[in-house]
């Protein structure tokens, strides 16, 4: 079981299932025309969440390392390599996408009708290369799935988007290139140091802080604007504005996860000097993202604008609870909290997936219908769609981190970091209480209550088959982690035990002795 | 006796006016691979002196590589020439501007 | 004894989930008998608990139902706390919910004529509000059953989530959807504060458990925290969680949302905005007596916010005119009672007319709803009068109701309300004199907005019009069946309890009272009885100010309005600017409006405009395209497009460096 090859054929049933999708093609004239092609592309990603299961329940829960690792060569002249292996951090990051994926399938059934075949292909291939950014241990294989996931989606907002498609697909495909270049200067420096591309090697590298410096500044450019953190964060409102649903709804539930996952894989481990000294610097931007961007999403008049600034808030938690350790170290008495934080992000990282992919799918379902974003076009849309009311209601209390719904558990861990850390963090991350209260249940407010707003609503009908099962399916997943988060907890707990082991040993030159007997991260076959 | 130093000479004096070729020339793109033809003769021509010279016949094989390249190149050019007159009416080198910033 | 708590938990979840879920296959009569006989078996469940506390020997019960989650060593687990104390806030809280179940079924029978004609959120409207509040029940026994600060947060937003539905119940009024957006958000500033003091409690104890927390807490009497100058720390954490009990219990200033909840259906005022949700920030303090007892300058401040909000929200009361804000405003006033008790350590005696004040103001809001039927939704008190000939078990209940709300002797609320005005003036806490002056005077308004209102609604001249006159008459039994089996514990349970709550201490362990403040000692003392009581209660301040009250108000509303039907009106004019002080609640409500909405909206468009569109968007990235573009444009001018341009470029750039090469 644990000998076979999951994390490969994750990645690559998808990728080779989305080329099947692109080549069975949507011919209307034939049989086996759309309707055909859909099914398969739903086939493929059901398909691949199966198989990515085995991963959640062969987990060995009880230990830190690296485990369902691959590694075979790749180009061995440059030490580069197949090398794929997951822990508590990245697995659960796995199956949120191949999970998220189905939805995405499901959701452009009816509404894409221009070359459906590409619509899906695309998702389905970025599916397979997101798991391998998830999954890649090597630097130079990570760089590469990190680089080919912007295409798809550039593929996917420039064909399917919004009217000002192009201008929002070249700001973002600039501002995240723009990013990643740093970082892969900074792999290959790493490479010259350590003579390998392997990411665990580089942990154990020993750096000194002005290498660390500018190392952390480069992951921190690649880093930042994916999470979005302030002040690169104004791609993702056009980027979510212009992009179909699906798009979006892959943007806000993966793709900016890869921005945390990438603070949790690579700065912290690889410089946590630099990341000592910085934090001031991270937890100040984290926190003027959650209060800042609170205040702008209370003055949207687009919905889906309104909802990629939530996101901006909510990763601005996550951030927060990533770099809240240092800070917690530099307290005198207090030994715990700081894994709190990062799990508080893990969780919010997770829970902001299928919230913020729901309310995308929400807005999604209102667009289909009347062609309009605007929150003003709307309004008493609960007469005529009382189901979909229902529904945006839980997700709108669920965004706003009511308890019960998983949007409070890395609220609640985080802010109990926070607390550890320093009052006035908790003070300011506490606001997202009142503010994300307000501009979700606003919008709700405006959008669903009320008497009907105009004829065009009158005329709404109320959900269809497949958007009852994708809403109805985020619901429960939103409740299971609400009710009961600690299955997931479980699985991060060891993995993040080991990484504030670890971030809390200096790496400078100095300390050599320390990172030798640093545990080293145990490989599991 | 003919010394290298002629030979270059020939070569060089070729290549000279293959380059003179393109950029006087302001009609005819036909005349414009030819003048690039002419330069690649140029190179080969140097090949071949040296390879005589210093007893290596590696150039000597070199100029087959050349000549096959240049007649394929030929033969692609002849043939962009073609869809070229067919898409804009005109072979006429001052009018291909499409390049122009 | 975990399944028994279980069953009563889960009971009224199973029919929530029933008759949400369900609501055309269960129709209406399915949707209401599910939901009445999940709460039905709670609230039986629930009294013999009770019965097994008072006469058996039922232990307390603390266990947890199972690991919520474990993170960096701290169990956060969901757990019940049953003693006497969760006891009888269980019984309190199903037994009132029982009866408003039972008392909807009357209330919301044409609840179709409340929705736009064709409006599909109408359709089953009826088993929908039986389905929001049994979740309600759920929650709040949720929150009361805890025994760890997670579970009473869930059950603390969850019972705010089903108050956000209910008092929104008529999606499409944009009154009623105003007033539920505002009664979350302002609760959601309370909960700002008790998230944080959740955070303080897990960062310095290390639990979440109720136990092991109060356990701990003594240690912790003399820490300093270092934020602004150092405040003790067991101050901030009470501070903290009490802003959260004034955006729950409506004080001061976080009060302002529970005047314009009366936008929902009359049974859930009675039940969450009266009797059981409002209530929650009480229990939650009396809860954490452990903590409070350690912070004196806590138990000021909570003492202070109570009394002013029982006097101040008092006096609003005396010029309203809708019946149900009337009432409103006297449940802000009581809430203030309660407060206050807590403040002035004297526990028992808040829960104690928290419990009394559960039974007659549910009872005041169900008669004011029997009312409401009986008037065809007309609210406004100046249209009524003279309703006692025509619904007697109405006007008898409300007369109840009204006798007991001020603390009319032997009536239940004259024991709890006596008790705490003597405990405020027993206590030694900052601020305790200004707070018992507030509170004493406050009996004199209690009697006189009851009055006026109970006056005006069922005494002198008919005011409605001939057709609303013409069809008046009582109200079905399902209505008037709860009103009479509220009023009999509003009136007697006072009686029966007073001994024990108070006296003999029967709370016991599940309130934590410091010798120093305990200032409920020499009403123990001096026990001698009922009758004793009520006649030592007669020779004080609160009782002479609230016959006069009561006088006062006989004397204007009920002979006077007879000589001068526009009486009312009158005094309110010849009243002017207090009036007008009144009338605009002390401008609360504007001010909210002007700073914090409008504020808050300024802050957003101000961030939105010149930081993320001018600043970033504009300056650096559209910026940067932009200067890259005019470079772009200053070179391409050296793009001329033509073969030979370039050809002669590169000769003149090979000439160039071969002569650069052969020169140097």
């Amino acid at each position: 079981m644990i000998d076979f090859p999951w994390l490969t054929l994750t990645i690559w049933l998808p990728i080779f299932g989305g080329i099947g999708v692109l080549v069975s093609g949507d011919k209307t004239d034939r049989k086996s025309g759309p309707e055909f092609t859909k099914r398969l592309a739903l086939g493929v990603a059901v398909a691949t969440f199966l198989v990515s299961l085995p991963l959640w329940f062969g987990f060995d829960a009880s230990q830190a390392g690296m485990q369902f690792v691959e590694h075979a060569p790749w180009v061995p002249s440059f030490d580069v390599y197949y090398f794929l292996g997951v822990d508590g951090i990245s697995m659960p990051l796995i199956i949120l996408t191949t999970f998220i994926t189905i939805f995405v399938v499901v959701a452009g059934w009816d509404v894409i009708s221009y070359r459906p075949s590409l619509y899906m292909a695309a998702f389905l291939i970025m599916e397979g290369v997101m798991v391998g950014v998830f999954s890649a241990l090597d630097a130079i294989l990570f760089y590469v799935f990190w680089e080919a996931m912007l295409i798809p989606m550039f593929i996917v907002i420039g064909i399917w988007g919004g009217p000002n498609r192009v201008y929002a697909t070249i700001k973002f495909f600039l501002y995240t290139f723009f990013g990643s270049v740093f970082m892969l200067v900074a792999l290959i420096y790493m490479y010259f140091q350590s003579g390998s591309f392997s990411i665990l090697d580089y942990h154990a590298l020993a750096l000194g802080m002005k290498a660390q410096i500018l190392i952390f500044i480069a992951f921190l450019l690649a880093f930042a604007v994916k999470v979005p953190m302030f002040p690169v964060h104004t791609w993702l409102p056009d980027a979510h504005v212009e992009a179909p649903t699906g798009g979006s709804v892959i943007l806000a539930a993966i793709m900016l996860k890869i921005g945390g996952y990438g603070f949790l894989r690579f700065s912290l481990p690889i410089t946590p000097d630099a990341s000592a000294a910085l934090d001031g610097l991270m937890i100040a931007l984290s926190l003027i993202a959650i209060v800042y961007i609170g205040f702008v999403a209370l003055v949207q008049k687009d919905m889906k604008k309104l909802i990629a600034y939530s996101s901006i808030a909510h990763m601005g938690f996550v951030t927060l609870g990533f770099f809240l350790v240092f800070s917690i170290f530099r307290q005198p008495e207090v030994s715990t909290g700081a894994v709190m934080g990062i799990e508080g992000g893990m969780v919010q990282m997770i829970s902001h997936g299928f919230i913020s992919g729901a309310l995308f799918l929400c807005v999604g379902v209102l667009y289909d219908r009347l062609h309009s974003r605007e929150i003003a076009d709307y309004g008493g849309v609960i007469n005529v769609m009382p189901w979909f009311g229902g529904f945006v209601v839980f997700f709108a209390m669920a965004n706003a981190g009511l308890p019960g719904t998983s949007g409070f558990v890395g609220e609640l861990m985080v802010i109990l970091a926070s607390f550890r850390a320093d009052f006035w963090y908790a003070f300011l991350a506490a606001t997202t209480l009142i503010l994300a209260a307000a501009f979700t249940l606003w919008m709700v407010k405006r959008v669903i209550f009320g008497e009907v707003g105009n004829d065009r609503v009158a005329g709404l009908k109320d959900l269809n088959r497949r958007e009852t099962f994708n809403l109805g399916m985020l619901a429960a997943a939103v409740l299971a982690i609400g009710l009961w988060p600690k299955p997931l907890i479980d699985v991060m707990e060891p993995t993040i035990e080991n990484l504030v082991a670890q971030i809390q040993i200096s790496k400078l030159p100095g300390n050599d002795p320390a990172l030798a007997n640093q545990p080293e991260v145990p490989l599991k076959p | 006796m003919i010394a290298l130093s002629d030979y270059l000479l020939l070569a060089g004096l070729m290549f000279a006016i293959a380059v003179a070729g393109i950029f006087i020339n302001r009609k005819n793109v036909i005349i414009l691979l030819m003048c690039i033809e002419l330069m690649l003769l140029a190179v080969n021509i140097n090949f071949v002196a040296f390879s005589h010279f210093l007893g290596d016949t590696a150039g000597q094989v070199f100029v087959f590589f050349i000549l096959t390249v240049a007649a394929a190149e030929a033969a692609i050019g002849l043939a962009i020439l073609v869809i070229l007159f067919r898409g804009r009416q005109t072979i006429n080198v001052d009018e291909l501007d499409l390049l122009k910033g | 004894m975990a399944f028994l708590y279980l069953l009563i938990v889960l009971a009224p979840l199973a029919g929530a989930i029933g008759a949400g879920f369900f609501s055309a296959r269960l129709g209406r009569v399915g949707a209401h008998r599910m939901t009445i006989l999940g709460v039905g078996i709670s609230c039986a469940l629930s009294l013999a608990v009770l019965a097994g506390f008072i006469w058996g020997d039922l232990k307390v019960f603390n266990d947890s139902i199972y690991t919520w989650m474990i993170a960096d060593g701290i169990r956060f687990e969901i757990g019940f706390l049953v003693d006497r104390l969760t006891a009888l806030m269980m019984a309190t809280v199903t037994f009132v919910s029982f009866m408003v179940h039972i008392y909807t079924i009357g209330y919301m029978a044409d609840d179709e004529h409340n929705w736009p004609q064709g409006s599909l959120a109408g359709k089953h409207s009826y088993q929908r509000f039986f389905s929001y509040i049994s979740l309600f029940t759920f929650s709040m026994l949720m929150l009361v059953m805890s025994n760890n600060f997670i579970q009473l947060f869930f059950g603390w937003e969850a019972v705010g989530l089903v108050s956000y539905l209910l008092i929104g119940f008529w999606a499409t009024r944009e009154s009623a959807v105003y007033a539920n957006l505002k009664a979350f958000l302002v609760n959601r500033v309370g909960d700002f504060g008790f998230i944080l003091g959740i955070a303080a409690v897990g960062m310095y104890f290390n639990s979440m458990n109720y136990s092991e927390v109060f356990a701990q807490a003594p240690q912790f009497a003399d820490t300093q925290v270092a934020i602004l100058g150092g405040v003790s720390l067991m101050t901030l954490i009470c501070i903290l969680l009490f802003i959260g009990a004034m955006g729950k219990s409506a004080q001061v200033p976080l009060h302002v949302w529970l005047p314009d909840s009366m936008e929902g259906p009359t049974p859930i005022s009675a039940l969450i905005h009266a009797a059981t949700m409002v209530t929650a920030g009480i229990f939650m303090v009396a809860r954490m007596s452990p903590l409070y007892e350690l912070s004196t300058t806590a138990l000021s401040f909570v003492l202070i916010i109570g009394a002013v909000t029982a006097f101040f929200m008092g006096l609003i009361g005396l010029v309203q005119n809708d019946i149900k804000r009337v009432v409103a405003y006297s449940t802000l006033s009581q809430l203030g009672y309660m407060v206050a008790a807590l403040g002035a350590s004297a526990y028992a005696a808040g829960i104690f007319h928290l419990m009394t004040h559960a039974f007659f103001k549910a009872l005041l809001f169900l008669a004011a709803g029997s009312v409401i039927i009986a008037m065809h939704h007309d609210q406004d008190i100046r249209n009524m009068g003279g309703l006692w000939k025509k619904m007697p078990i109405t006007w008898l209940t409300a007369l109840v109701g009204s006798l007991a709300l001020i603390a009319f002797p032997g009536f239940s609320g004259f024991f709890s309300k006596d008790a705490i005005i003597e405990a405020v003036g027993h206590s030694q806490v900052f601020g305790a004199h200004f707070a018992w002056i507030l509170l004493t005077v406050g009996a004199l308004v209690t009697a006189l907005y009851s009055f006026r209102m109970y006056y005006l609604v069922f005494h002198g001249k008919p005011r409605m019009d001939e057709h609303t006159r013409s069809h008046l008459h009582e109200t079905p039994w399902v209505v008037t069946g709860p009103l009479i089996a509220l009023a009999i514990p509003s009136i007697f349970i006072g009686w029966f309890t007073v001994e024990p709550l108070l006296v003999s201490n029967w709370l016991g362990d599940a309130i934590h009272v410091a010798h120093e403040h305990d200032s409920l000692h020499a009403l123990a003392e001096h026990w001698h009885g009922q009758m004793a009581f009520i006649e030592h209660g007669m020779h004080g301040w609160p009782f002479l100010l609230a016959m006069s009250g009561l006088g006062l108000a006989t004397l204007i509303w009920w002979f006077g309005v007879k000589l001068m039907p526009n009486l009312d009106a009158l005094l309110q004019r010849a009243g002017g600017p207090l009036t007008r002080i009144l009338q605009d609640k002390y401008g609360f409500d504007d001010f909210n409006q002007r700073v914090f909405a409008g504020g808050g909206l300024g802050l957003g468009r101000l961030f939105w405009n010149a930081g993320d569109q001018v600043l970033i968007d504009g300056a650096v990235v559209n910026g940067s395209a932009r200067s890259v573009g005019r470079l772009a444009g200053q070179v391409r001018w050296l793009q001329s497009g033509l073969l030979y341009h370039y050809a002669m470029a590169m000769i003149v750039g090979l000439v160039g460096l071969l002569t650069l090469y052969v020169v140097f």
